[in-house]
């Protein structure tokens, strides 16, 4: 991948690394823009696969092993492929006192998903996050980057099965 | 940009206003967008758009309201009717109200002790202004504090309103705000940063989110003033990628600042230079320790270090750096406006000026409030919040997060402010307020926190790495039934040394939520271990309340 000129090709001629080259571009090729790129990485694949880590962490001159430890240190970094749809449920503590964990039992029991695994069809991938700030409408869920709040069972259940057909 | 130039676009933004026969504001913060805001804006737009003199009438999306339960919100000046959950369905009649009575169906009073007893310092412009026109921001009173600072004040008289004003850290701990940025311009004379800390990681908390969803140009005036009172000339606010909505808001802040002449090279026309930059977290609750946010601006894991030296000396970059949370910087501009006496005041003695909190859980009226410090819990949680609904019974409310821990009834006269609820055995932290009813079990609750403290943990030190992977362990083994009174006092011996061996304040604040709800709910834990029964009904114990 690196030639003689220590200038780095992206791994497929993808249109999306071209994103990806002009994030690094903007923070002058610099070291700490590790984070920023592998934003853009996952903003632009969804996921972060090896070659993009090997591919940014020579880009940036940083050692494979901190964009590694990078990758896997931060919760919002994803090393597998999403499934098609995305439920990211919230299980902060407005969301747990309101029984967010009702709602993940929901999930795993008519789907056989738990947080962070995607169903076998990959058409939906379950998500748990912290906290995403819409405490004053708990329970809250995000499908596919839009915000459900005040979920019941029955709803998120007809908000999945309209996703799985 | 000049004093006068301001003024003449405040001039220009009331000439404006006006014009206007009405206009509508609807609440495009993340709670009500939540609630399809937007679709209600949109359709009031085209209700609108269909009236003669169209150009009367302006609609117009704003910041926060602050009633997030209620939402969405519209209000209608002039006139001041607020109408709570519209739907995109009522909009032609709340157009048909328009000249005569408010549409009593929709209509929530603005007399509700919700509204009456908050004091809006931080939100003053929220859910007054557009967050994505600068103009707004300008036409109230924005911007006047920097100008002001740049041009009449030295940046020793700046830090001076500051300390006297007795501004005390928002993020959690209560640091003295004058103390740090004193220490950040005496630290040597070289390249120096300010950043602001928005990863506001605590579960139950969004008052950082509101504020830079509702009034973005705030916190950068507060930031600005931070950098030239500090000798700084490069900011960054390091934001969770969480908040889509407030990164879009920031970036468009940032754009339109610059374009004014407030933000890059001689700001204001003086020789003062000042850029701000974003940068994303990533989720990871321990970057909102100092040290390790400074790690992870650098593109590292966010591991802390031990500290000294503080950021102050030795931070980003290994320049002196001036970290403060959002909030902070959020009462800069109005401190500097009208002095650090005025702002002085108002609190208790040691706590001063007002608090945002956003209040959550099992209450009647959930959303985002800003109160004096000093104001008892009892009048937060029962006339601002309207109580615990359903006729249930209060219990327990949560405060500081994972860091924090639960107060029973018998605290709720107290007065809140960063003394008395460290003495009560919780902290202030960043303003989560997380009410509880009796269908919640203390031991669930602490077995939750104490499993976000254990997943959060950065692994650094042992202490914190382990014995929180330990406590949750031995706090399972109570909720489910299977403890001894031994298992019980391990758990205890382990707060003790977790707490006063760990690194930094994730490990050192894990057991507070333990340590808490043992201090005030030691039945139910001895109830979990000698009876096998859960009182609230919540844990799988083998013998259930009411049960077989």
């Amino acid at each position: 991948m690196q030639t003689a000129l220590g200038k780095v090709a992206p791994p497929s001629d993808d249109r999306r690394w071209k994103l990806v080259s002009a994030t690094m571009r903007r923070h002058g090729h610099r070291r700490d823009a590790l984070i920023e790129t592998l934003h853009t990485v996952q903003q632009s694949f969804g996921y972060l696969d090896q070659d993009s880590l090997r591919y940014v962490a020579l880009s940036l001159r940083v050692p494979l092993s901190r964009a590694f430890g990078v990758a896997t240190f931060y919760h919002y970094f994803s090393l597998k492929p999403p499934g098609e749809h995305t439920c990211v449920i919230c299980m902060g503590t407005a969301c747990y006192i309101k029984g967010a964990q009702l709602l993940v039992a929901e999930i795993e029991k008519s789907f056989g998903v738990k947080p962070g695994q995607t169903t076998a069809d990959g058409r939906i991938s379950l998500l748990a996050a912290r906290c995403i700030g819409s405490c004053g409408l708990a329970p809250a869920a995000v499908f596919d980057g839009e915000v459900a709040a005040k979920l019941t069972p029955a709803e998120l259940q007809g908000r999945l099965h309209r996703w799985d057909k | 940009m000049t004093l006068d130039q301001l003024h003449h676009i405040t001039a220009k933004e009331s000439a404006a206003r006006q014009n206007l026969r009405y206009q509508l504001d609807v609440c495009v913060a993340a709670g009500c967008l939540s609630s399809h805001s937007d679709r209600v804006k949109k359709s009031l737009e085209e209700v609108l758009a269909g009236r003669e003199v169209k150009e009367s009438y302006r609609v117009r999306g704003v910041g926060c309201m602050g009633l997030c339960s209620l939402g969405p919100l519209v209000s209608v000046e002039p006139g001041g009717a607020l109408y709570q959950s519209v739907s995109p369905a009522d909009t032609a009649e709340i157009v048909e109200h328009l000249d005569y009575e408010p549409l009593k169906r929709l209509q929530c009073p603005r007399d509700l002790p919700f509204f009456e007893r908050q004091v809006n310092v931080v939100l003053e412009n929220s859910g007054r202004i557009d967050p994505e026109r600068i103009e707004d921001y300008v036409a109230a009173e924005g911007y006047e504090a920097l100008i002001k600072a740049l041009t009449e004040m030295t940046p020793a008289e700046v830090i001076e309103q500051i300390t006297r004003s007795g501004l005390r850290g928002r993020g959690g701990a209560g640091y003295p705000t004058g103390l740090k940025w004193g220490t950040v311009a005496k630290a040597g004379s070289g390249s120096k940063y300010v950043v602001c800390n928005a990863d506001e990681g605590d579960p139950g908390a969004f008052m950082d989110r509101s504020v830079l969803e509702s009034d973005p140009q705030r916190v950068l005036e507060g930031m600005i003033i931070a950098g030239y009172a500090v000798g700084a000339s490069r900011g960054y606010i390091y934001v969770r990628a969480e908040y889509p909505l407030a990164v879009t808001r920031l970036n468009a802040a940032i754009r339109q600042a610059k374009h004014l002449g407030l933000l890059g090279t001689e700001i204001c026309n003086t020789t003062f230079d000042f850029d701000i930059d974003l940068r994303l977290g990533a989720g990871a609750l321990v970057c909102g320790q100092a040290t390790a946010l400074i790690a992870s601006i650098e593109g590292q894991r966010g591991a802390p270090r031990p500290r000294p030296p503080y950021p102050a000396q030795v931070g980003l970059f290994e320049c002196p750096t001036l970290i403060n949370n959002v909030e902070t910087f959020a009462n800069v501009p109005p401190i500097i406006r009208k002095g650090g006496d005025w702002y002085a005041g108002m609190g208790t003695k040691k706590s001063k000026g007002t608090k945002v909190f956003a209040l959550t859980g099992k209450i009647n009226r959930t959303g985002l409030i800003e109160v004096p410090m000093g104001m008892t819990l009892r009048e937060i949680i029962f006339d601002i919040g309207g109580g615990v609904p359903e006729g249930r019974k209060f219990k327990a409310v949560q405060t500081g997060g994972p860091s924090g821990g639960c107060l029973p009834e018998q605290f709720l006269d107290m007065a809140v402010d960063y003394d008395s609820l460290a003495q009560a055995g919780s902290i202030m932290g960043s303003g989560g307020m997380i009410v509880m009813d009796d269908g919640s079990c203390m031991v669930d609750v602490a077995k939750f926190f104490m499993e976000f403290c254990m997943t959060e943990s950065c692994g650094k030190c042992i202490p914190c790495r382990a014995g929180t992977a330990q406590m949750y362990n031995l706090l399972a083994k109570i909720s489910e039934g299977a403890a001894t009174q031994g298992d019980l006092a391990m758990l205890e011996d382990l707060c003790d040394m977790v707490k006063h061996t760990s690194l930094c304040g994730l490990g050192q604040t894990a057991p507070n939520p333990v340590l808490s709800t043992l201090r005030h709910f030691r039945d139910e834990y001895v109830a979990h271990i000698v009876e096998k029964r859960c009182p609230a009904g919540v844990c799988p114990c083998p013998a259930k309340e009411g049960g077989r």
